[in-house]
Parts: structure tokens; C-alpha cells; sequence
């Protein structure tokens, strides 16, 4: 029996590997920019380039233009494969990927002068087991996104570590099909933030220290709008208290210090199974977008999110959204845990807390029009007719997973 | 001893040291076939490989050039014996496979004006391949530098100022980056808008020559200040901020055609810019370039931060202050 297992295992090797795909070695050291960045232009298809253990000292981004690369390194800690950018003196990101069904794992990225990784118009991509961190902590100095796969269709993020993004840690926008799973967001503005984007899975991530834990965003003006379809659950979202310190200008300056998930402007997100505490402004909150805007495809409403099944912990004790001191006050010192401006439509708060709505249809209207009020938790029968079974997982093609099984 | 001279010169013929001989050619074989050589003689692209000495079907100019660290920059185009270039409907001049097309970046006062680097664009039947050669010491020939390079360079800006910048020959896949179009590498600068191709009728089938109409940036009598500015940023950032190009996903869009406001950045919040924002909440402020994040981000030479991204080591206060300008007479929008 052993024969024909062996053969058997050679053809899937066979299968797995193309014909003539090799692995190219790069060691840490001396002129690691050059070398680096010409096994990144000459792999062919197939190819694995193999990063060695020990530091890289960078000078200029890296980038990669060619399809089916597994760039591999010896592991994300300390004793692995580190990708050191601090005297970067030029690009606007670490490591560019623009080709298809790219494999990135097992090294670390630091102290990116813009964002770490970025990934555009690469579909199937997948981010596996890196890290990718400013090492100085929270400094609004800092590049805007840690990871940062836009543009593409089939994104499978698993097993990172991010810190100290000035923006978001794990940011996908514009892209479809993605799953954000089992990862360590710590330290950032925003921790996950899904954007401008349809049909995502975040589940089984930690989001901890950031000011804001998990964003689900859609913004007007870009090409790709209509933000939907994203569930979160199954995440650890806790302690999001970091003070807020993104760059003026960017929409994530405006999350208030202590939010757990945030919703903005979305349709059909189910946030369930969570387990949400110690956020000062609120465990979940969701919102219209605020600002002025004249794009008639774009929609600012929140429509069609539900929360259950989640465990909240402290919340509202320090609210940092504008008036929130007020509205704390008048609540008798601090707020519910769930949040909502009242904008939008066919909202279904399942969880078995209150909800604090400031009753505002229209979100640019100013607080001068709320009229707060609390909002009892709907009733368990309409919440199991709507929850159903949960809803459609995120299926990414099987090649995929495959190649980090 | 008369006949010597000549006799000599067929020997050396014979015996395969043509190339030193007169009337050189773009080595058209080399232009068409698969191999990425590693020294820029192999093109065959300069008289005894001397860029003083093009061999090429003719030079151009652009009514306003990309900025490029204050580089002087000499533009040939090679294309395949006996076939012309096309003036296309879409304005962009289209090239036979074949076609080279070679840019030379130097300063007037830096290695005695020879350039330091010479980039092309070959045309084979596969498409574009872009292809960046620095120039060797002793500067009798190039070398390919695929994985980039920097290069330290000293030299007097137009204002008297001594600039001193580590110049970026952009690797492969930066060449892509701005040279992208949906995936497949382009040609940026040839458009007819902006080619001055004066003498070059021959090369160009039916001789109808582009007519360029895009205004000067520097050349108050080519256009208002909003037209030259507008003129500055489809050449300096529209290859990358159009629908198709590397900067797609931020929904700005530096076309010289794009007239939607918005687009061109007048209000609009940015998506991705990080602490390039600057701590500024738009674009384009209108009237105010001090909170204008266009004109933070020219401004600026920090990575992360500076625009355009690749080519760019040191501020073009010349098009920042067009550009300034341009902003500052905008009315503020009302509020």
C-alpha cells in the first residue's frame, strides 16, 4: 500500500507545483534592495521567492508585477524574515503587489514610510501569517494602512499581526469577495476596516487598542461605491481606547476614541457572536455619513444592519462623539452600548442591551435636530425570523485556502 | 600606401567590426527579438555609442513636460525601417511594433552634461516593455538596471539654488506604475496635444504631424493660468490619476479632458493619503492652496507623502507656484 500512496502524493505534488517552477533564494544583508527587488521582477509564473532569515535594509518600496508568486520568508517574529523600511527614502507603500493570484507569507514589514503592504488590482491575492507593524507605537507620522488590498476580487487575509497605522491596520476597499479571519489588529486608528466593498467575512479576529476596533465604511466619490453584504463575527473587540490619531482629512479622524464596530453607510452588515467590551463611546455603532456630499450614486444611510448573539461588556462611559458628554449626562452619566443616529432603515438590534438612538433621519442634520431616545431590544421572534441561518458565508475559490493548508 | 586606408577599412568589414564603420542602424533585430540585453549598445540606438549621437528616425519636444527633478531631458523615437508613426483618432500617436522609443535625463552641470541615465520603451509583438539603463562610469556605455537604482547628483535649480538628491532610476515595475494602462504597459508622453515634432513630417504617414494645442505651464501667452495649470497636471499626475491608471481607486482624476470639479479634486475629501493629507481636508480648497492637499503633496519630498510617488526627489517650486496660483484664484466656496 505504501507504493501507490507515494505516486499518489507525487502527482499532487506534480499538480500543485507547475512544471519548471522554481524557488528563488534571497538572503538578508548587504545590498538587499537591489537583490530583493530583482528576483521580485524576474520570478516567473510558479515561481516561490524565499526570503532568508535576518534583517532586510530597505532604502525604496518593493514591487511585484508578476502573476502566481508565493514570496516567502522564514517567519514574521523577530528570528524571521524582516523587511526593515526605515530609511525609506522613496514610494509611496513597502511592498506593491499589481499581479494576480499572489501568495505573501511568513516575513515582517516595518516602519513603512506610507502604507506596508498594498495590493491593487490583485485578484486573489492572500496575506498569510505576517506582520507588519511601526514599531514606535501610535504616531500620526505613521503610513495610513498596514495591509491594504484595493480594487480586487477574491481577497483572503488570515493570520497577520498589524500595529500602529495611522489609518487602518487591515484596510480592504473597493474589492469583493474577501475574508479577514483569525488576526491581531493593535494599536491603530482603525483596526479592520472594510470599504467601499461587497461581501466580506470578518471573523475570528482580535481587535484591541485601537481607537476604533472594526469599520464597515462606504464613501461617496470613489469608483467603486455601494458598500454591502459584510458580516462580522466572532471577533474579539475590546478595549478600543487609543486616542484618535489620524492625519486631519481622512474620514477615520472623525471615529470617536472608544468605539468598538462601527457601521457607516452600508446595507445588509450582520454583526453577531462578538464579544465587545471597554469601549468609552459605544460597543457598536452605527451611522449616515455626515459630511456634505453631491455624488447622486452615492448613499450615506446606514440600511439593513442587524446585531445578535454578541457579549458587551462596559461601554458609553466616556463618550467621545460630539455631544456625547451632553447626551451621557442626560442619560444619567454614561450611554448604552449600541448606538444610532437614526438614520436609515431596517435596523434590528438583537443583542440584549439598550440602544441609544439620537433619532435623526437625515445624518447631516446637526444635534441640535436629535431627539435621543432609548430603543428596548427587538423582539427574540422578529430577530430569529431575520437572523435565519446566519447568513451566506464567503466562499474564496478553493485553490486558494488549498495554498495554505 | 594610398590604398592602404581603404583596403584596411574592407578588411575590417570582412571580419565583423562593422559597427565601427559609418552609417550606423538601429540594430532592428535586437529592437524585434526576446532578449532583455544587459548594455544599452546592443539597441545600437547611438553612433559609436554616443548619446550626442542619436540614431534615430527624428527628436521631439512637449509643450509641457513632466517634471523630473529639473532633468534636461532628450526624447528620440526609432521607429522600423521604412514605416511611420500614426496620429490616432484618440490623439495619442500610435507606433509600429518596432519602435523604440528613448529618453535621456542629464543636467547641464553634472557629468559635463552627459546624461546619467537613458530609458526606452521597446515595442515588440507582445507589447511595451519599458527597460532603464544607467550609464557606466567611464560612460561608454549603459548598463540595464532592472531592480532601479540611485544616483547622487548635485546641480544649480533655475532659481541659483545648488540642489544635491539621491536621483531614482525607477526599477521595472515602476516604470508600470505610471506607465499602466489597464494592466499593459503605454507610452505617456507621445499625444499629439503636446508633441513638437517639427521636421518630422516624413515619419509620420500622410505627414500629418500632431498639431500640439496643449497650453505651455511656463508660457503665459499659451493659455490662463487655470489652462496651464490644468495643462501641468495631466502631464505631471493624470498617467496615474485616470479611471485606468495606478491611482484609480482615489477617484481623482487629473485628465486634461475631466471637467466634473469634483474630480479634479475641488472638494473632494481624500480616501487613502494617510499623513499625506497634510491635516488638510481637501484636494482642492478653492482659494485657499494653504489647505489644499494637491499642493501639500507637491510640496512635499517625504515618501508616503510626496506626488508623484516615483521620479520626483525635489520640489518644482516653478509648477507648485503655477499651481498655487491656480488654486488661490478659484472663489472660496461658499459656505
Amino acid at each position: 500500500m505504501r507504493v501507490p500512496y507515494f505516486y499518489a502524493a507525487m502527482m499532487l505534488a506534480a499538480i500543485a507545483s507547475p512544471l519548471g517552477a522554481k524557488t528563488i533564494p534571497v538572503a538578508a544583508g548587504e545590498g538587499a534592495q537591489e537583490r530583493l527587488q530583482e528576483a521580485l521582477i524576474l520570478a516567473e509564473p510558479g515561481d516561490t521567492v524565499e526570503l532568508g532569515a535576518g534583517i532586510f535594509k530597505l532604502t525604496d518600496g518593493l514591487s511585484l508585477d508578476v502573476p502566481r508568486i508565493t514570496v516567502r520568508g522564514a517567519g514574521a517574529d523577530e528570528a524571521g524574515s524582516v523587511l526593515d523600511f526605515t530609511g525609506q527614502m522613496g514610494a509611496g507603500e513597502g511592498l506593491l503587489v499589481t499581479s494576480d493570484d499572489v501568495l505573501l507569507r511568513d516575513f515582517a514589514v516595518l516602519n513603512t514610510k506610507g502604507d506596508g503592504i498594498k495590493s491593487k488590482g490583485a485578484d486573489r491575492i492572500i496575506y498569510h501569517q505576517l506582520r507588519v507593524e511601526w514599531t514606535a507605537g501610535p504616531k500620526e507620522s505613521n503610513g495610513a494602512y498596514g495591509i491594504y488590498p484595493v480594487e480586487s476580487a477574491d481577497v483572503l487575509i488570515d493570520s497577520v499581526y498589524v500595529r500602529g497605522a495611522s489609518d487602518a491596520g487591515i484596510y480592504v476597499g473597493q474589492s469583493r469577495n474577501i475574508i479577514v479571519r483569525d488576526s491581531i489588529a493593535m494599536e491603530n486608528v482603525a483596526g479592520i476596516e472594510i470599504e467601499n466593498s461587497y461581501d466580506a467575512d470578518v471573523t475570528g479576529n482580535i481587535a484591541t487598542r485601537n481607537t476604533g476596533g472594526i469599520l464597515v465604511f462606504d464613501l461617496p466619490n470613489l469608483p467603486q461605491m455601494g458598500g454591502r453584504n459584510v458580516r462580522v463575527f466572532g471577533n474579539i473587540v475590546t478595549g478600543n481606547m487609543t486616542p484618535n490619531f489620524a492625519p486631519k482629512g481622512n474620514i477615520v479622524a472623525s471615529v470617536p476614541t472608544g468605539t468598538g464596530i462601527l457601521v457607516m453607510a452600508n446595507r445588509d452588515v450582520r454583526i453577531f457572536d462578538n464579544v465587545i467590551d471597554d469601549h468609552g463611546t459605544a460597543n457598536i455603532m452605527i451611522i449616515g455619513y455626515r459630511y456634505p456630499f453631491d455624488d447622486p450614486k452615492y448613499n450615506p444611510l446606514p440600511r439593513g444592519v442587524i446585531t445578535y448573539g454578541n457579549q458587551h461588556g462596559r461601554a458609553g462611559f466616556a463618550p467621545a462623539m460630539d455631544g456625547g458628554k451632553e447626551l451621557a449626562t442626560a442619560a444619567g452619566g454614561s450611554l448604552p452600548p449600541v448606538f444610532w443616529d437614526g438614520s436609515g432603515e431596517d435596523m434590528v438590534f438583537g443583542d440584549a442591551v439598550d440602544v441609544l438612538t439620537l433619532g435623526l433621519t437625515d445624518p447631516q442634520a446637526g444635534l441640535a435636530a436629535a431627539k435621543p431616545a432609548p430603543i428596548a431590544p427587538a423582539d427574540a421572534v422578529v430577530v430569529k425570523a431575520r437572523v435565519g441561518d446566519g447568513g451566506k458565508p464567503i466562499i474564496l475559490p478553493e485553490a486558494m485556502e488549498a495554498r495554505i493548508r | 600606401m594610398r590604398l592602404a586606408v581603404p583596403l584596411i577599412l574592407a578588411a575590417l568589414a570582412i571580419t565583423g567590426v562593422a559597427r565601427a564603420v559609418p552609417s550606423p542602424s538601429v540594430h532592428q533585430a535586437v529592437v524585434d527579438g526576446e532578449s532583455i540585453p544587459t548594455k544599452l549598445s546592443a539597441f545600437g540606438l547611438f553612433a559609436d555609442n554616443d548619446p550626442a549621437r542619436p540614431v534615430a528616425s527624428f527628436a521631439y519636444t512637449l509643450r509641457t513636460p513632466l517634471f523630473s527633478d529639473y532633468a534636461d531631458k532628450r526624447r528620440l523615437v526609432a521607429l522600423p525601417p521604412g514605416q511611420r508613426a500614426v496620429v490616432g483618432d484618440d490623439g495619442n500617436v500610435q507606433f509600429p511594433v518596432g519602435t523604440v522609443l528613448v529618453k535621456s535625463f542629464g543636467w547641464a552641470d553634472v557629468n559635463g552634461g552627459r546624461p546619467i541615465e537613458t530609458r526606452l520603451l521597446v515595442y515588440r509583438s507582445a507589447g511595451w516593455v519599458a527597460l532603464p539603463y544607467v550609464w557606466d562610469a567611464d560612460g561608454r556605455d549603459a548598463t540595464l538596471k532592472v531592480a532601479g537604482a540611485r544616483v547622487p547628483v548635485s546641480f544649480r535649480a533655475p532659481n541659483g539654488q545648488m540642489r544635491t538628491i539621491s536621483y531614482a532610476v525607477p526599477n521595472k515595475n515602476q516604470c508600470k506604475e505610471c506607465h499602466g494602462r489597464s494592466g499593459a504597459i503605454a507610452p505617456i508622453g507621445p499625444k499629439a496635444r503636446n508633441m513638437i515634432t517639427e521636421g518630422a513630417d516624413r515619419h509620420f504617414s500622410g505627414g500629418a504631424v500632431p498639431k500640439p494645442t496643449l497650453p505651455r505651464w511656463d508660457d503665459a501667452s499659451s493659455g490662463t493660468i487655470a489652462e496651464r495649470a490644468r495643462a501641468y497636471l495631466d502631464v505631471n499626475c493624470a498617467h496615474c490619476h485616470n479611471p485606468q491608471g495606478s491611482a484609480s481607486n482615489s477617484g481623482l482624476f487629473l485628465g486634461w479632458d475631466v471637467s466634473d470639479a469634483k474630480m479634479i479634486g475641488v472638494g473632494k475629501r481624500p480616501v487613502a493619503a494617510g499623513h499625506g493629507s497634510g491635516g488638510r481636508d481637501f484636494a482642492v480648497a478653492p482659494g485657499d492652496p494653504d489647505a489644499s492637499i494637491l499642493l501639500y503633496r507637491m510640496e512635499s519630498v517625504e515618501p508616503g507623502v510626496a506626488m508623484p510617488e516615483v521620479g520626483r526627489g525635489t520640489v518644482h517650486r516653478e509648477g507648485a507656484a503655477l499651481v498655487r496660483e491656480w488654486i488661490a484664484q478659484m472663489p472660496r466656496a461658499a459656505h
